[in-house]
């Protein structure tokens, strides 16, 4: 076990866990965040997807010893504009179905916007095809990131 | 579920003095509940409603079925707020406790979901509850205004008088619960419907809590001194634990204990990764002497032959043989289907706490009947004792309703082996999920058909396949003649009229759990139907949409769904690119019917799907956004599956234990997709399952018509890895 400050959504949270630990467990488990969902732990679903200074990474797989100083922001931070675009286009075409890789959907979403404005199909599956949905949301998925893109236009 | 038991709990209710609480159950309010707060911590098995209306104007219906995506929070909310006529925005959902009284499914007699039946059970019981409401706020308002209830009007959460009085419900909410629950509330005649079949009105209840990540699953419960386990479980079906040795484990920091249970050993840590870290650091010898070993090759083999000798008749018409014996042409296939995990993106898990004399439990319990009693059991106290809360799951497909009870048993089992007191959460690794069994049985049709002068005049189907029910606490109730229906639902009656009919049935025995699975049994016999009525109208020299038609004169609605996609994706006259083909496949199952288009191209890995149309009649419509919604997640579901998806053996071994070898359909494969939802009146039926069976064969009988034949064996891209 070893003491760790992480710094997540601006706040500092102290977790004592073991270096090995991957930063998912220690925001779930050690700061009690719980918008970030646990899906394969093998880097293959993007449930589990936050931004590391501003980069989007798979939590379950990157060791809580390798965040050292970076900024991490969850869902529950998300407050960037684009952040905001993608969670209300999500609502309006209401495209959850369990719900459950939508943080991840989101932080991956609102990233692509973040870095791409006006993305094209071919750019959206680009970016989005490290995200897993069972449900097959898909469909809205694209729809909402495009209705995102378009609310942010003026 | 009458409204006679309704006036009971009511009277014991009021007695209780629960003000604000109305309708037909009745219960304390204050629980949080979904869009306004993430689902309810605290449990109560004491009578409950449906039905709450508090002071600020808001209703809340507890939903007796599980939310895992497929809408019946949403859905019960707008049958009752139809016929209540309350406004959208003022309703409110939530997973109603576990209470088969109150709360069993119609269609069942217990406390579950399944079957694609929410809509269906509850479509005349929850309107009349929304109906009930209504009166009773109605009566109040009369009373207070002192005039006669029938000068009242209510619309969009406002009621009035001519005389310019009017108030909305939570300042009539008390008042209404010392009026009498009407027996037989009167339901409005569809015409008038505000919020049911609506396009645009309703909206799903869950979307804001699923997108800013606040909605509360069971992985996500975390109480003061919760204690996470992970469990160690034989690699082989069957096997059983001969020895272990836990001093690795237990060297691991935060892991507090380490108990034997029924299914293998279980590790209690302080959070999920020293659980995780130390189940996997355990040294056990498993004793595989009852371990089922046969690897998929020799499966297959064994069903092969079995295939080629007659099974148990389920059906028959005229005589097969005899048709084959009077000439034409014969023509055979074999369909094999492997075993397929649910792979629900959240995997299995639990959470309980026992206290000696009495338990709470609640995960995204799919049976809540069945696994409230087996916790019970296994804690040796009375049902009445043990509080078991549904909430929100991420995902089943299936998997969340075992026959055997399996996951609260288990999560039972770890509570008692460390003791009363403990907050504890059971955790399934995703690996745990994948290889634990309980999947969609391996199985296959061998078809035989004859076309004589351009007709079908003979059709048989031998299926092998695993009984999901067999040896279950469902056996009796749910196997007829000792054969399990979920084996050959769908093949035994075919839209089609054949003179000379038969299907039979080996029931394989198999070391491996099998569960139902999206749709069940219509999973491989819509293939095997749907491909193979293909093949014979292309040997016969006739369209297949066309030819089906022909077939379908004792079944219009599945000619109407077949007729209408047909229609929409302009069958006869669209002109494709060079490279493309269609192909089509209609599907009843569960009393909706379901016919699609696929549009698809062949690309080096296999087939490319552009664009999927379908048609659904679900009979009425309740909520048509959530019905296209399931038929885009049916669509893309069923695709990543007959693509990529299998569960090999090797040895009695389940190897795919992940993502990276379960291969799951991602956003750039996800085809386009048109739904047409064909109105009706008859009676609603689900949209959870229905969408899945024909994508396969509409998608195999595209590839036919492309010239690469009918893939026989699924997956389709074989040995196909992330
Ligand atoms: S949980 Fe991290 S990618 Fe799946
Ligand atoms: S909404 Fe269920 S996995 Fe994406």
């Amino acid at each position: 076990m070893a003491a760790f400050t992480l710094k997540i959504n601006g706040q500092n949270h102290s977790v004592d866990v073991d270096p090995d630990t991957p930063l998912l467990w220690a925001i779930r488990d050690g700061a009690g965040l719980m918008g970030t969902k646990y899906g394969c732990g093998v880097a293959q679903c993007g449930a589990c997807t936050v931004y590391l200074d501003g980069q989007t990474v798979r939590s379950c797989a990157l060791p809580v010893s390798a965040v050292g100083k970076s900024e991490v922001i969850t869902i529950e931070g998300l407050d960037s504009k684009e952040g905001k675009a993608v969670q209300t286009a999500w609502v309006a075409l209401d495209v959850p179905q369990c719900g459950y890789c939508q943080s991840g959907q989101i932080m991956s979403a609102a990233a692509l916007l973040g870095i791409n404005p006006q993305p094209t199909d071919r750019d959206i599956d680009l970016a989005m095809n490290g995200n897993i949905c069972r449900c097959a949301t898909y469909v809205r998925i694209r729809a909402a990131i495009h209705g995102a893109a378009k609310s942010l236009e003026g | 579920m009458t409204i006679h038991e309704a006036t009971l709990s009511r009277r014991s209710l009021l007695k209780a003095g629960a003000g604000l609480a109305i309708g037909v159950y009745i219960a304390g309010g204050g629980k949080a509940f979904a869009q306004a707060a993430p689902a309810a911590s605290g449990v109560n098995i004491a009578p409950n409603t449906f039905l709450t209306i508090d002071a600020d104007n808001t209703v809340t219906v507890l939903c007796k079925h599980i939310e895992f995506g497929q809408g019946p929070l949403t859905g019960m909310a707008t049958l009752v707020a139809e016929e209540l006529d309350a406004d959208w925005s003022q309703m409110r959902a939530d997973h109603a406790p576990s209470n088969p009284a109150l709360f069993k499914n119609l269609a069942f007699g217990v406390q579950g979901t399944g079957g694609s039946s929410a809509i269906a059970n509850s479509y005349e019981q929850m309107r009349k509850v929304g109906a009930a409401a209504r009166a009773m706020l109605v009566s109040a308002a009369a009373e207070q205004w002192k005039v006669p209830a029938l000068e009242i009007t209510v619309n969009a959460g406002v009621i009035r008088h001519p005389s310019g009085k009017e108030g909305r419900f939570g300042a009539f909410a008390a008042a209404a619960m010392r009026q009498p629950a009407p027996a037989d509330p009167k339901l409005k005649d569809p015409s008038q419907f505000k919020l049911i079949g609506k396009e645009g009105v309703v909206k799903r209840l869950d979307s804001a809590i699923k997108s800013n990540g606040t909605a509360e699953f069971t992985l996500d419960i975390n109480e003061p001194d919760m204690l996470t386990v992970v469990i160690a479980r034989s690699p082989k079906f069957g096997g059983t634990v001969a020895s272990f040795d836990a001093a690795a484990a237990r060297a691991v920091a935060g892991v507090v204990d380490v108990k034997q249970v029924q299914t293998g050993v279980a590790v209690y840590a302080k959070g999920f990764w020293p659980a995780k870290t130390a189940r996997d650091r355990l040294k056990i010898t498993w004793d595989d002497g009852k371990a089922e070993t046969r690897g998929t090759p020799q499966l297959l083999s064994e069903f092969r032959s079995l295939s080629k000798t007659p099974g148990k008749t389920v059906r028959q018409e005229g005589d097969v043989e005899a048709a084959v014996a009077r000439g034409g042409r014969l023509i055979e296939a074999e369909y094999v289907f492997p075993y397929l995990a649910h792979a629900a993106m959240e995997p299995l898990n639990g959470f309980i706490k026992w206290e000696g004399a009495t338990a709470s439990a609640r995960f995204g319990c799919q049976f809540p009947t069945p696994d409230h009693a087996a916790i019970a059991k296994v804690l040796g106290i009375g049902i009445d004792k043990v509080q078991l809360q549904t909430i929100l799951a991420g995902g089943s497909f299936g998997r969340r309703a075992q026959q055997t009870m399996h996951v609260a048993v288990e999560l039972a089992e770890v509570a008692k082996a460390i003791g009363p007191g403990k907050a504890i959460k059971l955790v399934w690794t995703r690996e745990d999920d994948m290889l634990g069994g309980y999947y969609r049985p391996f199985s296959i049709h061998r078809m035989r058909g004859v076309v004589r002068d351009g007709k079908i005049e003979a059709w048989s189907d031998t299926i092998v396949c695993q009984s999901i029910m067999k040896g279950s606490p469902f056996e009796a109730m749910s196997m007829k003649d000792g054969l399990d229906s979920t084996a050959y639902e769908g093949s035994h009656e075919i839209p089609y009229e054949v003179a000379n009919f038969r299907c039979d049935l080996h029931q394989a025995d198999v070391g491996v759990p099998v569960l139902w699975w999206r749709s069940v049994g219509h999973t491989h016999t819509g293939y095997a139907v749907e491909a193979f009525v293909d093949e014979l109208l292309e040997a016969a020299g006739k369209d297949p949409v066309e030819g089906r038609l022909a077939l379908m004169g004792r079944k219009p609605r599945h000619a109407g769904v077949l007729r209408a996609v047909a229609e929409r994706a302009d069958w006869k006259n669209a002109k494709l690119a060079p490279g493309r083909a269609r192909g089509v496949a209609v599907v009843e199952s569960f009393n909706t019917f379901v016919a699609q288009v696929v549009e698809l191209s062949m690309e080096k890995e296999g087939p490319r799907v552009h664009k999927v149309w379908c048609a659904v009649d679900c009979g009425v419509a309740v909520n048509p956004d959530i019905i296209r919604a399931q038929i885009e997640g049916g669509i893309g579901f069923a695709l990543g599956h007959i693509l990529y998806a299998e569960q090999p053996l090797d040895a009695g071994r389940p190897l795919a234990a992940n993502f990276n070898t379960y291969r799951s359909l991602r956003i750039d494969e996800m085809p386009e997709v048109d739904v047409t939802i064909v109105a009706s009146t008859e009676k609603p039926s689900g949209v959870g399952e229905p969408g899945v069976p024909p994508l396969g064969p509409a998608v195999a009988n595209a590839m036919a018509r492309l010239g690469v034949g009918r893939p026989r064996q699924l997956p389709i891209v074989r040995g196909a890895s992330a």
